[in-house]
């Protein structure tokens, strides 16, 4: 990424398309040194993670940072590119989830059952949203957020209800088919050190599919469709006077935002062995979404990698962080009251306000604004 | 009706009306449009022209009567459809895509026109085609050197004319302007009178123009129709409906004192 030329405008139209990368990336480079290095860093990590940290908490952190792109970047699609706040995101997040665990636990612990899974997650993900698309976006926005408010609200409700189907509260735990058991060894020997086991091909099928499913968001809201969904979010009368049936182009923005987040579900589960409404349905997840797409900045899909990274870090890493520091100033008073672990949430909030109030844009914004060349 | 009218109209209304609760905005007006000609549409402020407007192009849905153009009936179609049969508009109060590039705004017409926006696997910019043809109206408005400027950034003249290019990047068959030269300023005005005359030349295009300035309906219309309190008073060739009584009474007699 680096290595990319230096694009001088940010829709510069005279550019040629070409190259691999800018193939790959749609012709949507970062255009800031700074954020190519960052971003380039990242994917590096996240690849590398299984061979340079052992544990088994650095990988579990990775791959929640996989799902978590898809999960944001697809939220990005909605919020930044089509202006549309939906909080039902985590309902099809939770579809994704149930799905695969429904499908591994009820059916067998096979490929076929998550094909299964998959698929039909993928088609009642896409039969709600194209319901609540053309029943609700005709409406003043505000409504609409209301109503995906409300759906989401008695997802949740029937998710813990029908226990029979869904484990209720519990959630359901399942096993994973034999390849991707910590069991499975795909060499006798292990490669640069590590056992290359199920747990290790589980990781890599999260990554390799985040990694699609992100790049094919980025062509998406960069092709031509991508910029008629810009042209309604900043002037949906227009659009319409201009020929572009709104709601159509709307209701398609939300259907394939609710399948990214789908099959980021269906991640999830399959990484956790589990799902339940905690880990995928759950409203606070649906805060932790809109903080991450904000902080790493609207409209931007580079964003939703960025604040990804760095609200799953936070959340594992600065209760230790703050565990360490309050532990190194025991004796003095106050201050190890004031970073105790348990008020990790309030330090995360109180940067959380920072940033928004010093990066409006997000960190890639602001990253773009100080370093415009590539 | 004027004799013009004989050949099948680009766009006809018949008997259109809208009601907002007591208020008649536009009452029962029938007129036809032929191809090649240009029409005023003039008015004190309050007579429903641009409501007019909207019920034709589909912001406003009319309590009763019909819109038909070509031969179809588009009075139940939405604005977007009824754009893709072939009406153009440019609004009244500029209207475009404040942060987008002026070259983007002109490039998601021509993308309208050319029926690409439901491409989601290709990057926008591989379609060069779309992009060139973008490039020449804004040529044609005088707008090429400002084409990486956004709207919001740019002169209100300049905005008029990109709205204007808009309008002429969707090809359509009837043109609509709404007070295109409103709050312009005196040496811009002939820039975009000279598009509106060049697109009446080209082709057989119809065009229907909102206007108050009488000296710019006078030279450039072949027919004019006076709304009066939402109903069609006069029609037919300017100098006549210029002189008729009617409308020195309605409209004329305040607008020439003022100029």
């Amino acid at each position: 990424m680096s290595t990319s030329p230096a694009l001088p405008l940010a829709f510069d139209e005279t550019r040629r398309s070409g190259g691999l990368l800018t193939g790959l990336l749609s012709s949507d480079l970062p255009r800031s040194r700074a954020l190519s290095f960052i971003l380039l860093a990242i994917v590096v990590l996240l690849a590398a993670t299984p061979f340079l940290f052992s544990g088994s908490q650095p990988v579990g952190t990775a791959a929640k940072i996989c799902v978590f792109i898809v999960l944001v970047a697809s939220y990005d699609l909605l919020l930044g590119y089509s202006g549309i706040v939906s909080f039902a995101h985590t309902m099809f997040f939770g579809i994704g989830g149930y799905g695969i665990a429904i499908a591994l636990e009820r059916i067998s612990p096979t490929w076929s059952s998550v094909a299964i899974g998959l698929a039909s997650a993928l088609a009642l993900s896409a039969v709600l949203a194209i319901a609540i698309g053309l029943l609700s976006l005709r409406v003043r926005a505000i409504f609409f957020s209301m109503i995906t408010l409300a759906v989401a609200s008695a997802a949740a409700v029937l998710a813990s209800q029908l226990s029979d189907i869904t484990g209720g509260e519990d959630g359901l735990s399942f096993q994973l088919p034999p390849a991707l058991r910590p069991a499975f060894r795909l060499f006798s020997e292990p490669v640069f050190g590590t056992m290359i086991n199920g747990r290790l091909l589980a990781y890599y099928l999260v990554f390799v599919v985040s990694l699609i499913v992100f790049l094919l968001l980025l062509r998406i809201v960069n092709s031509p469709f991508g910029r008629v969904l810009q042209a309604i979010r900043e002037n949906e009368f227009r659009a319409e006077a201009l020929g572009y049936r709104v709601v159509a182009y709307r209701t398609a923005a939300s259907v394939i935002s609710a399948l990214a987040a789908t099959v980021a579900g269906a991640l999830m589960a399959l990484w956790l062995r589990y799902n339940g409404p905690d880990t995928t349905l759950s409203f606070s997840i649906m805060i932790d979404i809109l903080l991450m797409v904000v902080i790493g900045g609207m409209g931007t899909m580079y964003g939703a990698v960025i604040g990804a990274a760095l609200f799953v870090l936070a959340q594992s890493y600065l209760q230790v962080l703050m565990g360490a520091g309050s532990a190194a100033l025991a004796g003095i008073p106050l201050l190890p009251n004031l970073i105790h672990p348990d008020r990790w949430l309030l330090w995360l909030g109180a940067l959380f306000i920072i940033s928004v109030y010093a990066f409006p844009g997000g960190i890639v914004g602001r990253l773009r604004q100080a370093n415009p060349k590539g | 009706m004027t004799a013009s009218t004989t050949t099948t109209p680009a766009l006809e209304t018949r008997g259109l009306t809208i009601r907002f609760g007591g208020h008649v905005a536009v009452n029962d007006v029938s007129c036809r449009f032929t191809p090649g000609t240009l029409t005023a549409i003039v008015g004190p402020n309050g007579a429903g022209k641009t409501t007019y407007f909207n019920l034709i192009s589909g912001q406003l849905r009319a309590t009763s009567g019909q819109v038909i153009v070509g031969g179809e009936d588009i009075t139940g179609l939405a604005p977007s459809a009824r754009t893709k049969r072939g009406l153009g508009r440019a609004f009244q109060l500029t209207n475009l895509f404040p942060q987008l590039t002026a070259l983007e705004n002109v490039r998601l017409a021509v993308q309208s026109r050319a029926d690409a926006g439901w491409s989601l696997l290709k990057v926008w910019n591989t379609r060069r085609d779309l992009i060139e043809q973008a490039e020449a109206v804004l040529e044609r408005v005088r707008l090429a050197d400002k084409r990486h400027i956004a709207p919001k950034a740019l002169s209100h003249g300049d905005q008029r004319k990109l709205e204007v290019a808009l309008l002429i990047a969707m090809e359509p068959k009837v043109f609509m302007f709404d007070e295109p030269t409103a709050g312009m300023s005196v040496d811009e005005v002939p820039t975009v009178l000279e598009l509106i005359n060049d697109i009446r030349q080209r082709g057989d295009a119809t065009v229907l123009l909102v206007e108050h300035k009488m000296d710019v309906v006078r030279s450039l219309s072949d027919r004019i129709i006076v709304l009066h309190n939402g109903a069609l008073v006069a029609d037919g060739d300017p100098a006549e409906v210029i002189a008729s009584p009617v409308v020195q009474e309605a409209y004329l007699g305040v607008e020439v004192a003022r100029d």
